[in-house]
């Protein structure tokens, strides 16, 4: 296949120039997720007003597919609620998992070329499987491998 | 195969592995991931269905013919191996590779250390060569003392050295090649220096035992593993190899049948060595294609091999040289078979993941040796590591396609 379509010009440019890389200084929901055979490590920071995503933020190193998910995650996340937080993840993971790219959204829709990598499905659901861990409150830290 | 071992035909000589002849996503392949594991001639295939097929059998038990073979070809294996590293067959054990040598022998030191002890190590160990001693450690109360690395050129600083052999050491355990910056180490300066202070050295050969000649006299060392899979033979065999009157000294590692000499209800005594490290049925299979592979080997000239690596290395590292944005890990000179190095704003396994669209195998992550990346301030490097059946056209298509990714991602921009 060619490479474009797995590393998409949104892909590239969220790579490049990732948006709400940062740290929150007033989180109250924090949570990490790491993936070790990689060594991808992200953290994700989120402030929560009741059950919506009042802002959102993360920090890492990683792959150009794990960086631009969580800089694509965080745009997508901020001023949802949680279920609605959730809905998108479901969407995110039929996208990645089936390669079936979804209309209505064209941000989430350039990572279905993951489908056709296998082994890189886990960096694009690093970010979410953190910010769901930080929302539904568990410490702990998400592994994908 | 067995060209004279002054001369070897190179290109030749892939014929010999059938593996190598194959399309990858539509292009030739060129597999640049020999440091994590080597292909295998058909001299080790033919060997391994060979034994399945005529003289599969357990060994040193029964008396039947078949059992007879295949202990008679076992035994000729750690014979074979014995010669290839200038050691008594008694002092070779076979282990299912490198790990398990490490491991093995850090269990059995378990009553001989006591806290206040030190183990020496170095800071570009991998991770087998440095979690077994922690966990000895932890049993011990000894601690770990670490040889510094000096900086992305990759050498250790040997300077302080005799310094760190003092005040309780008892063993200093290092690779001879390191799998992620491609260093040489001067074995045989290291071993006579821990020797002085009274101090048992360990080598982890797993990288150079199918690259360079090895000889445990010449070495000076105490103790010294390799994996087969490394070095063009299977998987799930290797051999720890360590001197006779500490081998002798040490108390079993697993216990079970092979490794006994007497069992009685509530006590035993242990078989001789090196069967009283091998409890249990061996990889009778895997020794008799570590054999095939030894042989394969030392036909083509393991000294030839090394300067076949060295000079692909070399060509390699020339080449990466010119592409900005490009930090190369190792030593300027006297490389071995590999180069490790990281794109600026470009993660290894893009870079990986570009590669092998092109039907280039490569290695991208930390190579299990987290420490040392984290050190020099590096997520993961991007790793090619050759070996014979590499070309040098193999070393420009390879420095082709990295340059094109820096370009596709935008290195240092």
């Amino acid at each position: 296949m060619d490479l474009t379509e797995l590393y998409q010009s949104v892909i590239l440019d969220h790579n490049r120039r990732p948006r709400n890389f940062r740290k929150l200084p007033d989180a109250n929901r924090i949570a990490a997720g790491n993936n070790p055979v990689c060594g991808d490590e992200i953290t994700v920071f989120i402030r929560t007003e009741g059950d919506r995503i009042a802002d959102i933020a993360f920090q890492g190193a990683g792959c150009a597919i794990s960086q631009a998910s969580a800089s694509v995650m965080t745009q997508r996340l901020k001023g949802r609620t949680i279920a609605e937080a959730e809905a998108l993840f479901g969407r995110f993971r039929t996208i990645v998992g089936e390669g079936t790219p979804d209309e209505e959204d064209l941000d989430l829709s350039a990572f279905a070329g993951v489908h056709q990598f296998p082994a890189r499905i886990k960096c694009a659901t690093l970010a979410w499987h953190a910010a769901l861990n930080a929302l539904h409150g568990q410490t702990s830290t998400a592994v994908t491998e | 195969m067995n060209p004279p071992a002054s001369t070897p035909n190179w290109t030749a000589l892939r014929a010999d592995f059938p593996i190598l002849h194959q399309t990858v996503h539509g292009h030739p392949l060129v597999y640049l991931d020999n440091a994590a594991t080597t292909q295998k001639p058909r001299s080790v295939i033919d060997s391994l269905v060979r034994y399945y097929e005529r003289d599969n059998a357990n060994v040193h038990r029964a008396i039947h013919e078949l059992s007879y073979r295949a202990t008679t070809a076992y035994e000729a294996a750690r014979a074979r191996a014995a010669r290839f590293i200038n050691a008594a067959a008694e002092e070779i054990v076979f282990t299912r590779g490198t790990t398990e040598g490490i491991n093995l022998l850090a269990y059995v030191f378990t009553p001989r250390l006591r806290p206040g002890d030190a183990i020496l190590v170095t800071e570009m160990e991998h991770h087998s060569n440095l979690v077994p001693w922690q966990l000895l450690a932890r049993r011990t109360g000894a601690r770990l003392r670490f040889v510094p690395v000096t900086g992305d050129n990759g050498a250790l600083d040997l300077d302080r050295l005799d310094a760190l052999l003092v005040d309780g050491v008892k063993l200093f355990s290092f690779a001879h090649i390191s799998n992620s910056l491609g260093t040489i180490n001067p074995a045989a300066d290291l071993c006579a220096r821990a020797r002085r202070h009274g101090v048992l050295s360990v080598i982890d050969a797993a990288q150079s035992a199918g690259h360079l000649p090895l000889d445990v006299q010449a070495l000076g060392c105490d103790f010294l593993a390799f994996s087969g899979h490394k070095m063009a033979g299977p998987t799930g065999i290797g051999v720890l190899y360590g001197r006779h009157a500490l081998l002798e000294s040490l108390d079993p590692f697993q216990g079970g049948g092979e490794m006994i000499a007497s069992v009685q209800f509530q006590e035993s005594t242990w078989a001789r060595i090196p069967h009283k490290f091998e409890a249990g049925t061996p990889d009778i299979a895997g020794a008799i294609g570590l054999h095939a592979a030894m042989d394969y080997l030392e036909a083509v000239g393991r000294a030839a091999i090394g300067a076949h690596d060295a000079e692909l290395a070399r060509q390699a590292a020339e080449g990466l040289r010119r592409i900005p944005g490009l930090r190369l890990l190792g030593p300027a000179e006297d490389r071995g078979g590999l180069v490790s190095f990281a794109l600026a704003g470009v993660h290894a396994h893009d870079v990986v993941t570009l590669a092998d669209q092109e039907g280039v195998a490569l290695r991208g992550g930390h190579h299990c040796t987290q420490p040392l990346l984290r050190k020099l301030g590096l997520p993961a490097t991007t790793r090619a590591s050759f070996y014979l059946y590499n070309t040098p056209e193999e070393v420009d298509r390879f420095v082709e396609t990295i340059r094109r990714a820096a370009q596709f991602f935008g290195a240092g921009a």
